[in-house]
Parts: structure tokens; sequence; C-alpha cells
């Protein structure tokens, strides 16, 4: 159960085409993630999953029954909103039963799925409140209530985590990833950060502009991105990249090489580029040094934190050659 | 910071908003003292304030000319009985508008809006006539239809307002978990726009209540509400300033109780969304 199967899907708002064309195959209890820049389209796809906007032509399979013309209700699928969109005028445990009185479950079933579900979701305390009684954390825990009672074949988050602070962030993360261990059920996460998407996803989805730029596991897209917009949205800090004639070197119409992929020296003459450091970042465990490279242009170093750099100093950089990324003139990898 | 403001220009400005306040409410208190007064005493060339001889006969005499307890049963049929019905087609057409527009929508507000605009006596002929034809004259759900179409574009542009206010997110949450239409209606949209909803419903009994035009000229004997019961004391037989004004008192106490009762909802309602 839960195996979800676009076919050619295309989505245009009146002249504007937002999806030229997506064919995309997502297994059963797989955890996918939509990773784009913001305006790639990768909510309308998600709500066309849902079935909150309709698809203008192509088929949408879930568990090989097609579902494209089918309402949201009848889907079987939950959905987490960035917004939480609880029901503000129900208690906590009426927002979480509510999906099961819209199946009409009965009575001792709703009260056993709800309890259970908040003795999960660490909300058994706060059943008979009100959401605007709750912190922002418990809010999202009782919009993944709400979707857990369902026992949906599969799960839909659009930007889950957008409005919680950086440190409730990284939990709710890890909480999010181990339901996923737990339920084994298909889940799709859209966000907009590819560090989110890198440590949740078996898989990733990028996506430029409407198209699919690759779909593959965290680790793939990192060590073999398909074309320059993988490999410049994948990895933090960004890949630095280099055209014209320093790339033609390698014979392509541009180069990468990512931040952590450098040997750094100070004794003259010892490195491919030479530069000097403009702002050094430093984190405590990790450096980033931004090197204005002679004749080149400004690039991201990433050093351990051991190693101190001032403003100025001169610094010789070589990439790692078996690990420099070439494209051709379209921005594909070679 | 708080604006400072002098006390003398408090003092001033607290003064004329009660001189404003009194002169508004001047008819009304002029219709409740009279209304106790005799006949005599109201038409007196030097006019009392308070009535000299309180009397209560008047209002006997009102309910003995023409029936008051009628015509009131009468105005709460037709004003309640409107708006109930309007909420019931307007609810849906405000969600429709609200949630799922077209491009024409806007345009159909529009029109909804301008039929407001047109002043009522030009109607008048058609409308009559149709009401004759149909035996809608002079009854109650005849006239229960009519204030329900002129109050229709008021409440769902009321409506429409209010719906635009809730997160759309919240309804599609519903959908999602498994929310037919009527449940996500029922269930959701209704319990989260009640503020509005109330206030719309208390606004169009008001409305209703008061409209004179079409009750006084769909109507004669048996469907008359309160507006018809007032306008049958101004008559040719002489005015009797004191029976009127006991009419009138009759006919809009009711309303200004509930006015009264219910303010706060309504300024509520009123002001719903104007500050989030």
């Amino acid at each position: 159960m839960g195996s979800i199967s676009l076919q050619n899907v295309k989505k245009s708002f009146g002249e504007v085409e937002i999806i030229p064309d997506i064919t995309l195959d997502i297994k059963e209890g797989e955890f996918v993630v939509f990773v784009g820049p913001s305006g790639c389209g990768k909510s309308t796809l998600l709500r066309l999953i849902a079935g909150l906007e309709d698809t203008t032509s192509g088929t949408i399979l879930l568990d090989g029954q097609d579902m494209t013309k089918a309402p949201p209700a009848r889907r079987g699928l939950a959905m987490v909103f960035q917004s939480y969109a609880l029901y503000p005028h129900m208690t906590v445990r009426d927002n979480i039963a509510f999906p099961l009185k819209m199946a009409k479950a009965s009575k001792e079933e709703i009260d056993r799925k709800v309890e259970y579900a908040a003795r999960t979701l660490n909300l058994s305390s706060y059943l008979d409140r009100r959401p605007r009684a709750l912190s922002g954390g418990q809010r999202q825990r009782v919009a993944i209530g709400r979707a857990i009672v369902r026992e949906p074949k599969a799960f839909l988050f659009d930007e889950p985590l957008s409005n919680l602070d950086a440190a409730l962030r990284v939990n709710m993360r890890l909480e999010i990833t181990e339901l996923h261990q737990q339920l084994k059920t298909t889940m799709i996460y859209v966000t907009h950060d590819q560090v989110e998407a890198m440590t949740m996803a078996d898989r990733i989805v990028v996506l430029n502009a409407g198209n699919v730029e690759q779909f593959g596991s965290p680790l793939d897209l990192y060590k073999k991105p398909a074309n320059r917009f993988v490999a410049g949205f994948i990895g933090s800090p960004r890949m630095n990249f280099i055209d014209g004639p320093e790339a033609a070197r390698y014979n392509a119409h541009s180069i990468g090489v990512r931040p952590e992929h450098f040997t750094i020296a100070t004794t003259p003459g010892s490195g491919t580029w030479k530069g000097k450091v403009g702002v050094a970042e430093q984190l405590g465990s990790d450096t980033f040094l931004h090197v204005h490279v002679d004749g080149l242009t400004l690039m991201t170093i990433r050093t351990d934190g051991e190693q101190t750099f001032n403003h100025g100093d001169d610094v010789y950089l070589t990439p790692d050659p078996t690990r420099i990324y070439r494209f051709d003139a379209a921005g594909k990898a070679i | 910071m708080a604006r400072t403001v002098p006390t003398s220009t408090r003092i001033g400005f607290t003064a004329l908003a009660w001189i404003i306040a009194l002169i508004l409410f001047s008819p009304i208190l002029w219709v409740l003292l009279t209304a106790f007064k005799t006949e005599a005493e109201a038409i007196a060339n030097t006019p009392t304030f308070f009535p000299q001889n309180f009397t209560l006969e008047n209002f006997g005499a009102v309910q003995a000319r023409s029936d008051y307890i009628k015509h009131a049963t009468n105005s709460i049929i037709v004003s309640v009985g409107s708006t109930l019905i309007g909420l019931i087609i307007g609810i849906p057409a405000a969600w429709a508008m609200a949630f799922a527009p077209t491009k024409r929508t806007k345009d159909v507000l529009m029109w909804m809006l301008s039929t407001k605009m047109m002043p009522a006596v030009g109607v008048l002929i058609p409308i009559y006539l149709i009401f004759r034809d149909l035996r809608l004259l002079d009854t109650v759900h005849g006239l229960t239809i009519i204030m329900t179409l002129i109050n229709l574009p008021i409440i769902i542009w009321m409506l429409y307002t209010y719906f635009k206010e809730i997160p759309v997110d919240i309804l599609e949450a519903s959908r999602m978990d498994g929310a037919e239409l009527w449940n996500e209606i029922v269930h959701v949209l209704v319990p989260m726009a009640v503020p509005g909803i109330a206030s719309t419903l208390l606004l169009n009994v008001i409305l209703a209540w008061n409209e004179a035009f079409w009750t006084i000229t769909l109507t004669s004997g048996r469907a008359g509400t309160l507006t018809a019961f007032i306008s049958s004391f101004s008559s040719p037989q002489g005015l009797f300033l004191a029976k009127l004004s006991a009419a009138s008192l009759l006919a809009i106490a009711p309303i200004l109780l509930m006015g009264w009762f219910s303010q706060k909802q309504l300024v509520r309602g009123l002001t719903f969304g104007a500050v989030k």
C-alpha cells in the first residue's frame, strides 16, 4: 500500500505553465523529498497528488488505481500543511478525531486511536486545549497526529517545519524520520531546504522550473549530480563553479569543485590556484574561507577548525583531481 | 508611546459626542414620551416635556384598532424567515465565490450589489403584477420571498467578506481529512465563521424588520407587518400623535431591544477581520 505514480502530469494556471511534463514513480514505503528553489512547482506537484489541484493532463496512480479525477477526500492520503491548518474551533482531541469522524468510525475506535496518537506524539496532557493555546511545535504535532489516525496510504508534508525555530526544526526533523521508520508508510515531503532533503530522504526529487532535474538517493545526488543545477543545489556550502579558459583546460564548458574537496596550503607555489582570504567564517568544527582566487572568482573553501586564517592571507588551493565535476555548455554533467 | 490629549480637548470632544448622540436620539425620545400622553396633551400648543397625565390608553386603543400581535407576528415571520432562507442560499454561494472563484466572480458580486443601487419603485409595477398573478399579494410567504430577494445581495456580500478571512488551508485540510463538501461547510466553515454569520443574521433581521416600501405596497390587512401597522396610524382621519407614537414604540421596541442586547456581537461581526 502506498505506491504513487505520476505519468506525463502537466499543470498550467491559465497561460502560465507550472509543470510542463513530469513522470515519476514513488515506491511503497519510500520517504521522498521534493526539493527546489521557491517557485519551482514542488508544492503544486504535491497538491496535484493530494487532489487539491486538478491536473491539466496526465495520470496519477495510487496503488495502481487511477485517481486523477478523484476528490482529495477519496484518495486516502493525509497532508500536513506549513500553516498547520488546525481547526481553531475544536480541541486538540477533536482535531485529531476529525478524520475518524468523517470516516464514521465508532466512538470506541476514535477514543482508542486518538489516545494512541496523543501518546505517540506526547500530546496526552493537551487533548482538551484549543490550538491557539499550543506552541508551534505542539501545533505541528497535532497536525501530524491528525494525519496518523487516518492510517493513510501516504503522508504528504508541505514545508511543515518552515514556521518553527531552528532548534525545534532539527528536533521535528528527527521525529518525522523516526515516525517514518515506525510506520513504514510512504511519505512525500516538500522543502526548499536541501539539508532537510539530504538528512530525511530515501530519495530526492530535485525540481527546477517544473522539471525533474534528478531523482535519486541523497548521496547519488551529491556524488553524481546530473547537471550543474543539481550540483549547485545539493551540498552546503554551495559548489564553486569556474567557467572560461580554466574550465577549458579540463575539456569542459564549466567545472565545479565542492568546498570540502580542496587542499589548502600557505607555502608559495604549493597549489594550483593562488588567492587571498576575504572572510573566514569560523564555526568551531569547520572554517569556511571565502577566497578571492587570482584570475577566477570568489571561492568557498571548507577547512577544519584547527588552522587559523586572517583576512588578506595568501593561500594556495589544490582541487582534489578525482572530484572535479565537469559540465558541457548546456550544463549537463560530462 | 501613547499620544497625550489635553484634558480640555477631551472634555470638549466628550461634550460634542453627547450632544450629537442626544440629537440623534431625540426623535425616539419624543416618541417614547408622547406615547404616554393623552391625545390632547400631545398636540397642545405649549408642548410639555414629560407626560402630565401619564396614561396607557393609547396602547389599548392601538391594539383595539389594528391588531398589534398579528402584525408583530407577521414581522417576526417575515424578518426571521427571510433571513434564514437567505443564509441557506447565501452560505453556499459565498463559499463558492470565496474559495472557488472564477474569472467572473467579481462581476457577479458587482452585479448583485448593483441591484441594490436601483430605486425599488422602478420595479414596483412588474413585481406587483407578478405578485398579483401568482396570488402572492398580501400573503406572509409572498412577503418573505421578496424580503429574501431584496436582502440576498447583502447577505452574500457580508458572508463573502467574512469567508475571505478564513485561511483556505483549513478547508483544504478538512478535504484531506475525508470531509465531503457538506461536512466541510457544516463542520469547518460555518463554526469558524460564526461571528460573521451572526452579525449577518442580526443585520438582516433588522433590515427586513424595518423595510417599509414593499411591506406597505404588497400587503393590506392580513399580511401587514409592523411598518404597515405604523403607517396605518398616519391616516386620513386625522393625525393622532399619541396613538401614532404608541404604535411606533410598539413597532420599534422589539428590534431596539434585540439590537441593544446583541450590540457586542454586531460590532464584533462588523469589524471582524479588520484587525488580525
